[in-house]
């Protein structure tokens, strides 16, 4: 293990024996307003065994992932292909860019009063709001990369007559493949920024709803257990993405 | 022949096309709108939103004026955004010189930066209250890791030479990282000032959507209570031209600073 691993290990070791000494041993933290180890702990044995807000924790989680993974899904089959068009052709992003301008600077959380006027609290809603934040980056960086693959790499396809289906599938997209990459890790990112957001505005189960019921309740261990669970799935499915860019582009050296 | 579609068009054109975009979309809105097949409650015309943001203006909701909002929505920014930059930029630059900080702070960093800024919502809201407190600390944790990264970054990319003359020279840590780290990191510190403007002013809608008295985003929230979706969208509308308005602000001030050093 390198030394710079070694001493990593060793800062989050020592935050957390401090933790555990402030809250439980010399009481220098008000475990009302931060939890001790103990309260985590209390308030994960009661989520998972007996539940917490409408619901066990494998039910808000499998709530969450669901969403996420259907508005990531939603948005990015909408985004790449309209990037691609627009990145493609001039015209095409002459006439669609003005109303992109329009939507772009509004902050996807801004979406969210909105989405419940339209679709009420249900799962709905949460869809439209994640559709909005991953639409973006998704079109973006898709547009980016096509409008930097080289022109002669262009020219000779269309040259060898190649046909429009194929130009797309064997030309554009393996081109861009990096940049379209790039653009799906903001839009994962964003997803879960604003499922989370959507859902402690109103929900009827998910982590964010695990979150506004604690927050009412005035308990801290559970609020800090919802938050390490917000973690582990940001990271995992960011991870998991890592994983399918390196299949899809053994050659581009993948940042974790 | 025009093998690459790719190529530019002529302006004329382009302008055309955008016009012939923009009203398209403006006329699909507007006519869905008038054609009464959705309630008007759910879908506002475009000249009833514009209706309600100049009444807005001068007429009170939620307990005050769209710039009265607007002015403590961007009070709390301001503070939340100021607090990530002087707290930030110097903890970069200190992990860009000190190896054994870079090394302890990374780890805890790394873990950290999976919690969307949003999810400390409850904790700002226990810590520092619903008022100005609470949103301010959403805004700083969404503000805070590109102002700590770039500074970090800024600091790890300035030439070697430079470093050893001044250690030739024997400079000490503290005016190393102030006198030569800092203005060597400069252009890096402010793109990352301008990526935070804008992860902040995100945070800002969201925190005053769960957590505030007043400010645009209660404003709003407000109006979905009171189903008033012209209200809603209106404060999108200004939620936007203050977001393009901060970001135009940075934009030039990045291009002032890349030009006084002679990098454009």
């Amino acid at each position: 293990m390198s030394r710079r691993s070694l001493i990593g290990l060793a800062t989050v070791g020592a935050l957390l024996v401090l933790w555990y000494v402030l809250t439980m041993v010399t009481g220098t933290i008000n475990t009302g307003r931060f939890p001790s180890p103990d309260d985590v702990w209390v308030a994960a044995g009661q989520i998972v065994a007996k539940g917490y807000a409408n619901g066990r924790l494998h039910i808000h989680i499998l709530h969450s992932l669901k969403l996420v993974a259907m508005g990531f899904l939603f948005a990015i089959s909408v985004g790449v292909p309209l990037g691609l068009l627009m990145g493609w052709s001039r015209r095409a992003e002459a006439l669609i860019n003005p109303i992109f301008l329009v939507i772009r600077p509004i902050p996807p959380l801004a979406w969210i009063p909105l989405a419940i006027l339209w679709l009420g609290l249900g799962d709905a809603a949460k869809i439209m709001v994640i559709f909005f934040a991953a639409f973006v980056p998704a079109v973006i960086n898709t547009y980016t990369g096509v409008r930097n693959i080289a022109t002669p790499i262009i020219e000779a396809a269309r040259m060898l007559g190649t046909p429009r289906l194929a130009l797309v599938s064997e030309v554009l997209v393996p081109a861009a493949m990096p940049s379209i990459f790039t653009g799906l890790r903001l839009a994962l990112q964003a997803s879960w920024t604003t499922l989370v957001a959507a859902e402690l505005v109103g929900a009827v189960a998910g982590l964010g709803r695990i979150l506004n019921v604690a927050q009412q309740d005035l308990y801290p261990g559970m609020i800090l257990f919802a938050m390490i669970w917000v973690a582990i799935l940001g990271w995992s499915t960011t991870k998991l993405l890592a994983i399918a860019e390196q299949r899809a582009l053994p050659w581009v050296q993948v940042r974790g | 022949m025009r093998l690459d579609p790719r190529l530019p068009i002529p302006r004329n054109e382009s302008l055309l096309l955008g016009a012939i975009g923009f009203f398209a979309f403006l006329g699909l809105w507007s006519g869905i709108a008038a054609s009464g097949f959705v309630p008007r409650s759910f879908l506002p015309a475009p000249w009833e939103v514009a209706d309600r943001f100049t009444h807005l203006l001068t007429n009170t909701f939620a307990g005050f004026t769209l710039p009265q909002h607007l002015a403590s929505s961007f009070g709390r920014y301001a503070m939340g955004f100021g607090l990530a930059a002087v707290i930030g930029i110097p903890l970069g630059l200190m992990m860009g010189w000190f190896r054994w900080l870079d090394d302890m702070v990374t780890p805890v960093f790394d873990a950290l930066r999976f919690i969307a800024p949003i999810a400390w919502v409850p904790f700002a809201a226990l810590w520092f209250g619903t008022g100005i407190g609470g949103p301010i600390m959403i805004i700083f944790s969404g503000a805070f890791p590109p102002c700590v990264i770039n500074a970090y970054r800024g600091a790890r990319y300035v030439e070697r030479h430079l470093i050893e003359a001044a250690e030739m020279l024997g400079t000490r840590s503290f005016r190393m990282i102030t006198e030569v780290l800092l203005p060597a990191s400069i252009p890096s510190i402010v793109a990352g000032l301008r990526v935070a403007a804008g992860l902040g002013w995100q945070s800002l809608v969201g925190a005053e959507l769960i957590v505030a008295s007043s400010g645009v985003g209660y404003m709003m929230v407000q109006g979905q209570s009171a189903v008033s979706t012209t209200t809603v969208v209106a404060g999108m509308v200004a939620i936007g031209i203050i977001g393009v308005l901060i970001d135009v602000a940075l934009r030039a001030f990045e291009r002032g600073v890349r030009r006084a050093r002679g990098l454009d």
